[in-house]
């Protein structure tokens, strides 16, 4: 970045309420990832501040926001980010061993997540047998398992092919649809359209913040 | 406790994903802890039965022998211990419970119709089984009256049958001895081995007897064994013994001892001496092989903390905190060089057996727990030492970062 400092994000001015479904929107460079790393917990604002259930996130250390990621956040990657040598069950149960639960009580809260996701059968598999979409079911179930206020999802659709996009969508509507808050990060405005919530960011500005009413009332 | 479990199961899996990485990666441990404690146990082994040996060889008494430099004995000058002063010890000190001279008449070649055989041949008193607590299993011990005799009487050890094909009951047989007729007329416990050479090939004849056969002209080399009254007393005795000694001697206060007095386990102690500086020497080598196999770990964990930096990126993101990923590491490392240090106890306790099983009469080996105890602490140790600098650098990592690294 040489000497000039850039500043990823300005001005940024935003609400999101429990149980709302927000897509940011942008290209590349447009300041999303910067958004995904500051509303996920891994990164902190250089000004300004950031509220999570009436906690300021700015203010915290490295450890506090790790806390704050495991008990808040649940994350779900493009490329899935799931621990290679664990089994999906595994995987899911890993966020559960930084809050100190029991292992019998962390296989029985990943197994219930893994039926949630539709996943019950292939509980012991490693991701690498697991096809794309078995994959991001995993890491939705690990999203899941803790309970957190956001499902915080970047591209959850984009190392997919169309039709297990569609699943993936549909699956994540369905968690929101259970009262579960979802910020989604993504380029992609087919998969923005599906939010209830379509912020816009264009060079570390917000372009436009507009709700589109849900797909059902629309319809009717 | 529960992270704590958790990441040695982690470590375990990591371990058994990469087995011949971490076989390599450990094999430094496993080397240095497998070569010390092969030495230790073959020298444990040797020292046990040394000192083994050296108890059952009467451990309670005293031997006063004559003393002179190397230097004075090639200018002729030999010290000598003197019958009389077998009296003023045994009228003199009264912490003596009781002595007999002991001298060997310098033959050694015993036959027995046509076998020949080499034998520790000794004269000695009556005493002498009292003292030494040495008894006959057949027949008898010699008798005073056999020394006012100076009969031709011997009793062997039980290895001196078997040189000379005597009958299993040797008793009242007679055997050439220094061109006399000697007649057995017992034989004494078995002693054993030491270091594989039998100490039972001797021959016991009455003390004048042996004076009758070196003649008059040539003067004994006299030792005289002790038995202590009390063991508590031996210091206390051992300065008496010298106090009446240097007197008999009539040497003067400057003039140094002409004779020595040496407690039965003094070798068994020089022994452990030896014992323990080499074992103080292979310390010092296990510790440059400690050192080289935890570079060796370092070396891997570093490599495996890189190659991991996705799977950090991802613990991170879903809230492992920095003191987490620190001890997943730390306990890897651990973990890699315990198994090393416990493999290496295993094959060191292996080696040791073999090899004392292939050297003849070499006793079996032992492994003292302070030597499994030191190994698996310092194999531990080395695991936390060179854990730390990988597993810090991992718990550094920032999770952007770490997530994007590919």
């Amino acid at each position: 970045m040489g000497d000039q400092t850039v500043h990823a994000l300005q001005g940024v001015d935003l609400d999101i309420a429990r149980n709302e479904m927000v897509a940011f929107i942008g290209a590349s460079g447009s300041g999303k990832s910067t958004m995904m790393n500051i509303v996920g917990c891994l990164d902190k604002p250089s000004t300004g501040a950031y509220w999570l259930n009436g906690r300021e996130v700015a203010a915290m250390s490295g450890d506090e926001l790790a806390l704050v990621r495991n008990q808040e956040i649940g994350f779900i990657f493009q490329s899935f980010h799931l621990l290679p040598r664990a089994s999906a069950l595994d995987n899911v149960a890993q966020p559960l061993i930084y809050r100190g639960i029991k292992l019998r009580e962390r296989l029985a809260l990943a197994a219930d997540a893994l039926e949630r996701v539709g996943l019950g059968t292939r509980m012991h598999h490693r991701p690498n047998e697991l096809s794309g979409g078995q994959r991001q079911r995993v890491a939705i179930a690990r999203a899941l398992v803790g309970k957190p206020s956001i499902l915080l999802a970047d591209e959850p659709t984009g190392n997919l092919d169309s039709s297990t996009s569609l699943e993936i969508m549909a699956l994540i509507k369905e968690v929101h649809a259970g009262g579960q808050t979802v910020v989604i990060v993504t380029h992609e405005p087919d998969i923005a359209e599906q939010c209830q919530r379509i912020v816009r960011l264009r060079d570390g500005r917000v372009m436009s913040d507009t709700r589109v009413l849900p797909a059902a009332e629309a319809s009717a | 406790m529960n992270l704590l479990i958790e990441s040695v199961r982690s470590a375990l899996a990591s371990i058994r994903a990469h087995r011949l990485r971490s076989f390599l990666t450990s094999l430094g441990i496993v080397i240095g802890v497998a070569s010390v404690i092969t030495v230790i146990s073959l020298i444990q082994g040797l020292s046990k039965s040394v000192s083994d040996q050296f108890t059952g060889l009467g451990g309670n008494g005293l031997t006063v022998q004559p003393h002179f430099e190397f230097k004075e004995a090639m200018r002729g000058k030999i010290n000598y211990l003197r019958f009389e002063d077998v009296d003023q010890l045994r009228t003199r000190v009264e912490e003596i419970r009781d002595l007999s001279p002991v001298f060997s008449p310098g033959f050694s070649e015993v036959r027995f119709t046509g076998t020949s055989a080499v034998a520790q041949v000794f004269a000695t008193s009556a005493s002498y089984q009292n003292v030494n607590q040495r008894y006959a299993q057949q027949g008898r011990f010699i008798s005073d009256s056999d020394n006012a005799g100076a009969r031709r009487v011997a009793v062997i050890g039980e290895k001196l049958i078997e040189d000379l094909h005597l009958p299993p009951n040797p008793v009242g047989q007679f055997i050439l001895y220094a061109n006399e007729w000697f007649k057995v007329v017992g034989v004494m416990e078995k002693r054993g081995e030491v270091f594989g050479m039998s100490q039972d090939n001797y021959m016991i004849i009455p003390f004048k007897t042996g004076q009758s056969i070196i003649g008059n002209n040539t003067r004994p080399q006299l030792r005289i064994t002790v038995a202590v009254r009390d063991l508590a007393l031996l210091d206390e005795t051992r300065s008496r013994i010298r106090t009446v000694i240097r007197q008999a001697h009539r040497l003067k206060a400057d003039e140094r001892d002409d004779f020595e007095i040496e407690s039965a386990d003094q070798v068994a102690k020089t022994f452990d001496k030896i014992s323990s500086t080499v074992t103080l020497v292979m310390g010092g080598v296990v510790g440059i092989a400690l050192l080289v196999g935890g570079i060796g770990i370092m070396n891997i964990m570093l490599v495996s903390v890189k190659e991991r930096t996705r799977e950090i990126g991802i613990c991170k993101a879903i809230g492992a905190r920095s003191r987490d990923i620190l001890l997943q590491f730390l306990i890897e490392a651990v973990t890699l060089s315990l198994l090393g240090g416990l493999l290496g106890l295993a094959i060191g306790y292996g080696l040791g057996m073999a090899i004392a099983a292939m050297i003849p009469d070499f006793p079996p080996a032992v492994v003292p727990w302070w030597a499994v105890a030191l190994s698996v602490l310092f194999s531990g140790s080395v695991g936390v030492v060179f854990g730390v600098v990988p597993a810090s650098q991992a718990a550094r990592l920032d999770p952007i970062e770490a997530l994007r690294y590919e």
